[in-house]
């Protein structure tokens, strides 16, 4: 599903969505799914598909200047919650819950700040906070991508053996993310969208004051074996949290960063919990 | 890094898409040898019937222990998935009926096993696929070959049995060049020897029968995606990238950004030709890869150990290998290749000087290569091409395929070089008696 956005100096732009294989329903809650650096919609298909098959609209997004949606690409966590809080109105929905993975839960985070209890629910996958970025993680996204690329697979895989995957059973998940990294880099020609989502990750500060002001439950949804992002990195956003008289929970699944294809279940398992479905 | 998380070759070849199992501990991959498999209820049904969950449904569909297999070659190719089929020549017809319909062209190579040959030429021409052969090495062919209706390229990684290596970078540009993927089978090659995908190729299929079994026990085919192909900025495969009414009405590129294909051939394909894998048969081929590089190390010694033997021969006019330097392929093997020219595998032809009777006597006289219609075994192979594995094709055809009325194919396997030397000796000995003075009448 296509949506035409306007940027803050009026230019039109379209943004793509990812609706689950269901048309759009305004009757039904909303659910905004929202990726990291250089994936797009496609990561989050074992989970979104079946939400919108149970009764949610479900608007997977991708960022702008990644893969289908026109635009610029967000330079910054705080520039990717304008874009989500202009989607949201473009598809005039009152209120919503947002699930992001990595960068997209920072954004995710600070979009639930800002719009207050216009987030009904909020879902971060794979978060840390600070999210630091190595230097030489950046400076090879930047000089050397493919290599980045690898690193950031060995460092977010967790099996050589997932269960049925995105594709079915008979997906090799670490080649699957290598080739959608390759595909979303080169969608876009004028920005090296991999080093300025890093970027962004990495100069994001606002994510202690943004959970303080969160109006809505909270899912920490981490994987065990996490590399990118460990399970110790996410403390600080528990803590504050926790400190701020949240509602909230922490699940755990035996997976690294991989989270939605290597363990798609336990995904969804802990997603519809969140949510208030029967899992 | 190496480790568990960047394991290289032989560790993939071992672990990948393999854990121990979860319910027994069972170490070894066991063979699921069932139709189906339950529903934990009403609603798991039928999202995994929509695809809202991914599992296992019916063996036809998909199977645990193939999926382990599936796994495992994706992990070597450096692909995103795979899809085991009923054998090499499933996976070929797989692959292109996901592709295209009636009214559709493949440009292919002239250098190509025979039953893939009639395959394209013969049978996919009745259901309105039209194939145009091209000379591998003939770059400009392979361009002029184009039509608005071309959906696909097509070669051997190392051509049956000529072994003329396909320049895959200049191929698989050209065919990028006119919105097209291009499919290689590397059947002889093997991941081990090299890495379509590396080198620009699109998607990858092998007789799974040959060296990746190894033993010459099973029928079985896989066909691998490399994710590289955007089959939407193409604009040339509706069938990918428009909804499908089949399906759920699913737009196969809108679900998987990189692995449309795989999708659609899983779920039409194998759902309506079905041309499925045993579990058995992956589970043996799955027993073959893991000793795949070891083997493959020892066909290469072996190989070109005979091929040093015939090439010295006074009654051998000609040994079709890479190793020879005059082969039209040897620089571009070198080239390629993961080990230069002795990676051109052990699948090669040769030619004897004389008549057919030679020929048919050096066969009958060998004991320990076997004269049968299969290649990639352990044990060492023999065949005459022309009268049985590529018979129907015109001489015409059998000479764009590098094969002479006179030539034999040999399969080099896993036995004690020596012997296999002095069992060609002995064989070249019974030709030439044959032919000489005192034997005609």
């Amino acid at each position: 599903m296509k949506f035409t956005l306007h940027t803050p100096t009026g230019q039109a732009y379209e943004t793509y969505a990812y609706t689950g294989g269901k048309a759009f329903d305004a009757t039904q809650p909303t659910l905004v799914f929202i990726h990291g650096v250089l994936n797009d919609h496609s990561v989050w298909i074992l989970q979104t598909r079946y939400l919108a098959h149970h009764g949610f609209n479900v608007l997977a997004v991708d960022l702008p200047g990644h893969g289908r949606s026109g635009g610029d690409a967000p330079r910054s966590v705080e520039e990717a919650a304008l874009f989500i809080e202009a989607l949201l109105d473009a598809a005039g929905i009152q209120q919503a819950g947002l699930i992001g993975h990595s960068w997209g839960s920072l954004i995710s985070l600070e979009t639930a700040a800002r719009l207050k209890e216009r987030i009904t629910h909020l879902a971060l996958v794979g978060t840390a906070f600070p999210m630091k970025v190595s230097p030489a993680l950046i400076e090879a996204s930047l000089n050397e991508p493919t290599k980045a690329l690898q690193m950031v697979n060995v460092f977010s895989r967790a099996t050589l053996a997932a269960p049925p995957s995105v594709l079915g059973p008979g997906t090799w998940v670490y080649g699957a993310s290598m080739a959608l990294g390759r595909r979303v880099l080169a969608s876009n020609l004028q920005v090296n969208i991999f080093h300025r989502g890093f970027v962004a990750c990495d100069s994001y500060k606002n994510g202690l004051q943004a959970m303080a002001a969160v109006t809505c439950p909270v899912l920490f949804l981490l994987g065990e074996s996490d590399q990118m992002t460990p399970p110790r990195a996410a403390k600080s956003l528990i803590d504050q949290a926790q400190a701020t008289g949240k509602k909230f929970s922490v699940v755990k699944i035996p997976m690294g960063h991989h989270q939605m294809s290597e363990a798609p279940e336990e995904t969804l398992d802990a997603l519809k919990t969140f949510l208030g479905l029967a899992t | 890094m190496p480790g568990y998380n960047d394991p290289s070759f032989d560790t993939l070849a071992l672990h990948a898409g393999a854990a121990p199992d979860p319910s027994t501990g069972a170490r070894a991959v066991p063979i699921h040898l069932t139709t189906s498999f339950v529903f934990e209820s009403s609603d798991h049904a039928a999202s995994l019937f929509n695809l809202e969950r991914a599992g296992h449904v019916y063996s036809r569909i998909s199977n645990p222990t193939n999926a382990v297999l599936e796994q495992r070659v994706a992990a070597l190719e450096g692909g995103i998935g795979a899809i085991t089929t009923a054998s090499g020549q499933a996976a070929l017809h797989l692959t292109i009926a996901t592709l295209m319909g009636a009214g559709s062209h493949i440009v292919a190579s002239t250098a190509l096993y025979g039953g893939s040959h009639n395959l394209l030429h013969y049978t996919l021409s009745r259901f309105g696929i039209e194939t145009t052969f091209v000379q591998p090495n003939d770059m400009d062919a392979w361009r002029a070959a184009v039509r608005p209706n071309t959906k696909l390229f097509f070669g051997e990684t190392v051509g049956n049995p000529g072994l003329d290596v396909l320049d895959i970078p200049t191929v698989s540009s050209i065919a990028h060049e006119a919105g097209v993927p291009l499919l290689v089978d590397s059947t002889l090659t093997t991941p081990y020897l090299v890495k379509p995908f590396e080198l620009g190729a699109d998607l990858v299929y092998h007789s799974a029968t040959k060296f990746l079994s190894g033993h010459g026990t099973v029928i079985g085919g896989v066909v691998v995606d490399g994710g590289s192909f955007d089959w939407e900025k193409s604009g040339k495969f509706p069938e990918l990238t428009q909804s499908y009414e089949g399906f759920h009405n699913m737009v196969f590129s809108e679900e998987s950004t990189v692995g449309a294909f795989l999708l659609r051939a899983r779920r039409e394909g194998l759902r309506d030709f079905g041309a499925c894998m045993s579990p058995h048969s992956a589970w043996l081929i799955l027993q073959g890869i893991e000793t795949l590089s070891l083997r493959m190390d020892r066909h290469m010694a072996n190989t070109e150990k005979v091929v040093q033997f015939l090439a010295s021969h006074p009654l051998v006019s000609r040994v079709g290998h890479p190793l020879i330097e005059s082969h039209p392929s040897h620089a571009l093997a070198e080239k390629l290749l993961r080990f230069g020219v002795r990676g051109a595998g052990s699948v090669f032809s040769f030619d004897i000087q004389g008549s057919r009777e030679q020929g048919k006597a050096f066969i009958e006289a060998l004991k320990i290569f076997s004269h049968l219609a299969n290649v990639g075994d352990c044990r060492s192979l023999v065949i005459h091409p022309a009268s049985t594995t590529h018979f129907r094709m015109s001489d015409d055809a059998l000479r764009g395929a590098g094969i002479g009325p006179g030539t034999i194919r040999l399969s080099i396997g896993l036995e004690d070089p020596a012997d296999l030397i002095d069992d060609l000796k002995r064989a070249l000995k019974a030709a030439e008696k044959v032919g000489s003075p005192s034997n005609k009448a």
